[in-house]
């Protein structure tokens, strides 16, 4: 039976980790390279890495930090951040990635995801969406509309559409962050989550808004997703990844528990 | 020396670090002489089976990895690598190398909760013995991405299983000194570098 996947995200900025509280005032907290191999030591299933690097030139110095987790690491690992052209997705994945995570770009020139999955295969080519809650109207029957720029920019797209819209232009998976959730730990948005993995036939991976142990078993049962993405509840040491593993495992979601 | 074939299908670097990681030292070529030379040969794989087996042709490398089976010399397939070894694949209605008898399929389910592709880590369960095998056990947890499956028609190439929804596909195939893999061995934690460590000891 396959198993429901943690993922740990990761948010770089010049090489260095950070971790952002809807999205401003990040800080550092340490190196990325380190924790990755921290966390899959401790039975991480897979991780996810944000370049939040404001300027493009310090795109190489995320090109070395895929390098070197790729050394550390034999788990998959995506790589998400500023991709807008087959040649940034291609040079992450020589680096070292498994796959990567188209998500503004892929807004504004939606054929960036056919392009993707026809250069480098619809299961490397993941859709991360960021998702504001709206007034349900007819712009926007779901009740969910699509942000880019890190959440500043509505985009008068309704998510449910761009989900399915995203999977027959070919993403492999999809990330589902809530903005109104990221951050704030107080648990993902499920009706969100649970909307577009039923309508989707490609897996869905939850973010935004995990912050115990309850958070994750209710958006990976009640949520349904295939996939529960954490960060600031593991990269501060409040939990560690093999026992919100062993704590969903004893209520009966099956998690990889031997590694 | 170890050779990975490079005919544009996935990520080549990533078998060949995980292979360093247990001490391998492996080429990358795409060079069908090169292939043919190997003492030991990795075929991995990933995306659509028709453009494989397509540059596999164009490359000559159908004709080499078929004649370094026949030399008796251990071959591992991983992921696209196990499904090309078939005779025929359901995708793009495309016959592959024929080196083990049956043909791969697409997962199929009426229930939607069924994904697919099948993505993420799953179970084995271990049907035959092989020596590959004997550092594993069933119910160990692997990294598989696949819309299609195998179905060998012989039984005692079916080396281990896995379940996903009411299907029980083939995960390892084994023949003489083919042993092959549909989830990814390189991806798959340190059960997957073991299994790597095991095809580095392995004398047919």
């Amino acid at each position: 039976m396959l198993s429901k996947r943690i993922i740990a995200c990761l948010d770089v900025r010049d090489g260095k980790l950070a971790k952002s509280v809807k999205f401003v005032d990040t800080r550092d907290i340490g190196d990325p390279v380190e924790k990755a191999r921290e966390y899959y030591d401790d039975g991480l299933d897979e991780l996810v890495f944000y370049d939040i690097t404001a300027s493009s030139d310090a795109r190489n110095i995320m090109l070395d930090v895929v390098e070197k987790v790729a050394q550390e690491v034999y788990i998959p690992f995506s790589v998400g951040g500023g991709i807008r052209t087959v040649e940034d997705a291609n040079k992450l994945l020589w680096a070292g990635a498994e796959k990567i995570n188209v998500n503004s770009a892929a807004v504004k020139r939606p054929e960036l995801i056919a392009e993707c999955a026809h250069a480098i295969g619809n299961q490397n080519t993941v859709l991360s969406m960021d998702i504001l809650k709206v007034e349900t109207t007819r712009e926007f029957p779901s009740g969910y509309e699509v942000v880019i720029n890190g959440g500043r920019t509505p985009m008068g797209i309704d998510a449910l559409e761009w989900a399915l819209k995203g999977e027959e232009l070919g993403a492999g998976e999809l990330v589902v962050n809530s903005i109104d959730a990221d951050g704030t730990r107080e648990g993902y948005e499920i009706n969100l989550t649970r909307m577009i993995a039923e309508a989707v036939s490609i897996p869905v991976i939850a973010s935004g808004g995990a912050g115990k142990p309850e958070h994750l078993l209710e958006v990976l049962t009640e949520g349904k997703a295939d996939a529960a993405l954490v960060a600031s509840m593991v990269h501060y040491g409040d939990y560690t990844v093999s026992g919100l593993k062993s704590w969903l495992s004893e209520r009966g979601v099956k998690v990889r528990m031997r590694y | 020396m170890p050779v990975i074939v490079d005919y544009d299908a996935g990520n080549v670097r990533s078998v060949q670090r995980a292979c360093q990681h247990v001490g391998m030292d492996a080429e990358i070529s795409a060079d069908p002489e090169v292939v043919l030379a190997a003492d030991k040969l990795i075929f991995p794989g990933v995306g659509s089976a028709v453009s494989a087996v397509d540059t596999l042709k164009a490359r000559g490398l159908d004709e080499a990895i078929t004649a370094y089976y026949q030399s008796g010399k251990p071959l591992l397939g991983i992921c696209l690598g196990l499904q090309i070894v078939l005779e025929h694949t359901e995708e793009g209605n495309k016959n592959c190398l024929g080196l083990v008898e049956g043909a791969c399929e697409r997962f199929d389910f009426s229930d939607r909760s069924l994904k697919v592709p099948h993505i993420g880590w799953n179970e084995i369960n271990i049907e035959r013995s092989h020596p590959m095998l004997s550092e594993l056990e069933s119910g160990d947890e692997f990294y598989f991405v696949h819309s299609y499956y195998a179905r060998p028609l012989r039984e005692e190439n079916i080396l281990g299983t896995t379940d996903y929804g009411d299907k029980t596909f083939c995960s390892i195939i084994g023949k003489d000194n083919l042993f092959a893999t549909q989830f990814h061995l390189e991806k798959s934690g340190e059960l997957g570098l073991k299994l790597l460590a095991a095809f580095k000891c392995w004398s047919v």
